[in-house]
């Protein structure tokens, strides 16, 4: 019992900055721009978190820095992409490059500790919360753990990630931007017959994806990790880009989705070397591919088909 | 690929409009050198001292081109293809493995000269396989072959992983990688050339799968020109349509393009693996195959362009090294930056000074603009 509690604990923990970046990749590609820099995003955030919070010891100026620099590069990304109609997928190659170089060699020149930053502390980090009542409920059988361990005990940032669910359904489905964000990844020439400007709700949507990458750079360094480390995001925008095929661009979907990639990557930690009854030990490596396997597979369409927005990928040019 | 660009005078689309995206990348990154404190032109003197000033120099430069050559290469023939392979990492990877299992079968009975063929034939059939099945699930099934190859490239990094600390490890050894080759199975190194031009080295990486990259690189240009296969690559990449209507299977041509690709790329694995190294190790590939990206994209998939953009990576890989003795805040993740910077201006924004070019050119000399009349059809 203690070993499951602990795990899902885990697994509640590392699929934030999945889920994160899986809603952030949701609004950027409901709306018709394929964004593969979601990795080189979350990594510029968590490095513009670590080192904002370093200099000021503050954690919320860490989140402020971590959004402005991923909404920097969304925005270069949506220049490139909607307003010069360049090739979305190169585009989102470069933004990951340029992350993943610029992080190391500005860490290395600011701080001079090959590449990390500063280890933060106090208020410099998110804090855990605890949840009203989590001591009192404690020793209830099995409620009790799943609400004091699961469930409370997490940083703000755990929450507003699992608030961003509900919300994202609500805003994508019962709202008119919503509604409009979903046609223009389906048909821009619809919306833009209907005199609604394709170009600024394509620039809203992938300035969502830029806050939300931010905010899962900063999970990462500021609330999860006490500072930046070379490289930290190691393939986790992938891995979200992954869960957003496997949720089929929904939002609860993707929840779950990040829910069970994180599950993997908990356990793969947590029975790393441990002999199973049955199949031996299982080598860890199959572990880590898992999420990639099974996305490839779902891709496949051999467990049900993943049907992505229609005019994704596709730069709008307007009649003229 | 097709632009909804009218077009420039060739000389202006394959001259002037790299120069200036490259000029505008390496300009940026001058910014980024400014930004952490130290003197851009410096550097930039120090790079190509550090790159060409010394024939140790010029083999480690050739020596990386090598590799990117390679990847380059298998990003271009899918480009043409109109697809994008961006697996070339994994691909580079797995091939490897082709030429570890030729080396360490046969290192012992063949001279090197029958394991070299052996050892090409073992690498491009590994990486094809590892470009087949994203190429066949997107022929066949319709998934989309960027985020294939991506999941492709960390299944790869998993599986050598995996083989690494398993399987290929020596029994008697705790390091990630397999034992080192008998000396049948080393390609000879290429430093006397370089000493016939004057250069004094002891030793260098350069080695003969460099020639065999160059051969490849002329290998691509005849496909893509001057075959029939080629021509239905260019077509199918150019308009699917028109290539269906042609009678060019589908399926068939995404499988072959992507199995030459990967072939291509696996063969980068002969240089590090064979030619210097003398064993498999972990991450011998260390982003080569994604450098390729940036290599096909700034010589417009053109093995002309291609060689050359190459050996500039090659010398932005050794220079880098040669900065960071004397710049401890420039190190080698400085490359990584220039190549974001140039996959972005060369290849995402390569129409962002298009419109006002071409408003310069037809101001100059409105009739060489006549070709605009018919601008908008392609559109």
């Amino acid at each position: 019992m203690d070993t499951l509690v602990q795990l899902l604990d885990a697994m509640v923990r590392v699929s934030v900055p999945l889920l994160l970046a899986c809603l952030a990749g949701l609004y950027s590609e409901r709306s018709g721009v394929f964004d593969i820099g979601l990795e080189g995003k979350m990594l510029a955030g968590a490095f513009a978190g670590a080192a904002a919070a370093a200099a000021s010891g503050s954690a919320w100026i860490g989140l402020s820095a971590a959004i402005l620099v991923a909404v920097f590069l969304a925005l270069v990304h949506g220049f490139a992409s909607i307003t010069h109609r360049g090739n979305q997928i190169v585009s989102g190659v470069a933004i990951n490059f340029i992350a993943a170089g610029s992080t190391i060699i500005l860490g290395q020149a600011w701080f001079r500790q090959g590449g990390r930053t500063p280890s933060l502390a106090g208020d410099a980090r998110f804090q855990t919360i605890e949840l009203p009542g989590a001591a009192a409920v404690r020793d209830v059988p099995v409620l009790g753990p799943i609400y004091s361990e699961i469930i409370s005990g997490h940083s703000i940032l755990v929450y507003f990630a699992f608030f961003m669910v509900p919300f994202t359904w609500w805003a994508l489905f019962r709202t008119r931007f919503g509604l409009r964000l979903r046609a223009v990844g389906e048909n821009p020439a619809a919306v833009d017959t209907a005199g609604i400007s394709v170009t600024w709700l394509r620039y809203r949507a992938v300035i969502i994806t830029g806050i939300l990458t931010g905010v899962a750079g900063a999970y990462l360094s500021v609330a999860q990790n006490a500072g930046f480390v070379k490289d930290m995001t190691a393939g986790k925008g992938f891995i979200a880009l992954a869960a957003l095929i496997f949720a089929k661009w929904k939002p609860v979907p993707a929840m779950f989705a990040c829910l069970l990639f994180g599950f993997l990557e908990a356990s793969s930690i947590r029975f790393q070397g441990m002999d199973w009854p049955l199949v031996g030990r299982v080598p860890v490596q199959l572990i880590n591919a898992l999420p990639f396997v099974l996305t490839v597979i779902l891709l496949a369409g051999f467990i049900g088909r993943a049907v992505p927005p229609k005019a994704g990928g596709v730069a709008y040019v307007k009649e003229r | 690929m097709s632009t909804p660009y009218a077009k420039l005078p060739a000389w202006a689309d394959y001259g002037l409009i790299p120069v200036i995206n490259l000029f505008v990348a390496f300009a940026v990154a001058g910014l980024v050198v400014l930004l952490v404190g130290e003197s851009p032109v410096q550097a930039a003197t120090l790079l190509i001292k550090g790159a060409f000033g010394s024939g140790a120099g010029i083999g480690y430069t050739l020596y990386y081109a090598t590799s990117f050559i390679f990847t380059g290469l298998a990003v271009a023939v899918a480009f043409h293809c109109g697809l994008f392979n961006i697996g070339g990492e994994g691909q580079a990877y797995v091939g490897g493995l082709g030429v570890a299992i030729v080396c360490l079968s046969f290192d012992s009975v063949f001279p090197w000269w029958v394991n070299f063929p052996l050892a090409i034939l073992g690498s491009a059939a590994i990486g094809a396989f590892w470009a087949m099945i994203p190429a066949i699930l997107q022929a066949k099934r319709g998934s989309h072959i960027v985020i294939t190859t991506i999941m492709f490239n960390f299944i790869a990094a998993s599986l050598m992983v995996y083989l690494l600390v398993g399987p290929l490890k020596p029994a008697n050894s705790m390091a990630p990688q397999t034992r080192t080759f008998a000396q049948d199975a080393w390609l000879p190194k290429l430093g006397w050339v370089l000493e016939l031009f004057g250069a004094s080295i002891r030793s260098t990486p350069l080695n003969l799968s460099f020639v065999l990259a160059l051969v490849m690189a002329v290998v691509v240009w005849v496909l893509i020109w001057r075959t029939k296969l080629g021509y239905e690559i260019r077509t199918y990449g150019f308009s699917p349509k028109a290539a269906k209507y042609a009678g060019v299977g589908e399926a068939r041509i995404i499988v072959v393009t992507m199995m030459l690709s990967g072939a291509l790329a696996g063969m980068m694995a002969l240089n590090p693996v064979m030619g210097d190294q003398h064993r498999l190790q972990l991450d011998f590939v260390t982003g080569a195959g994604f450098v390729g990206i940036a290599v096909a994209l700034m010589g417009r998939s053109h093995p002309a362009g291609i060689v050359p953009a190459a050996i500039l990576f090659g010398m932005l890989y050794q220079g880098g090294a040669e900065i960071s003795f004397v710049m401890p805040n420039i190190s080698r993740d400085m490359i990584v930056i220039i190549q974001g910077l140039v996959i972005l201006f060369a290849g995402a924004l390569e129409h962002m000074f298009r419109p006002s070019l071409q408003a310069a050119l037809a101001s100059l000399s409105p009739k060489s603009m006549g070709m605009n009349a018919t601008k908008r059809e392609g559109a």
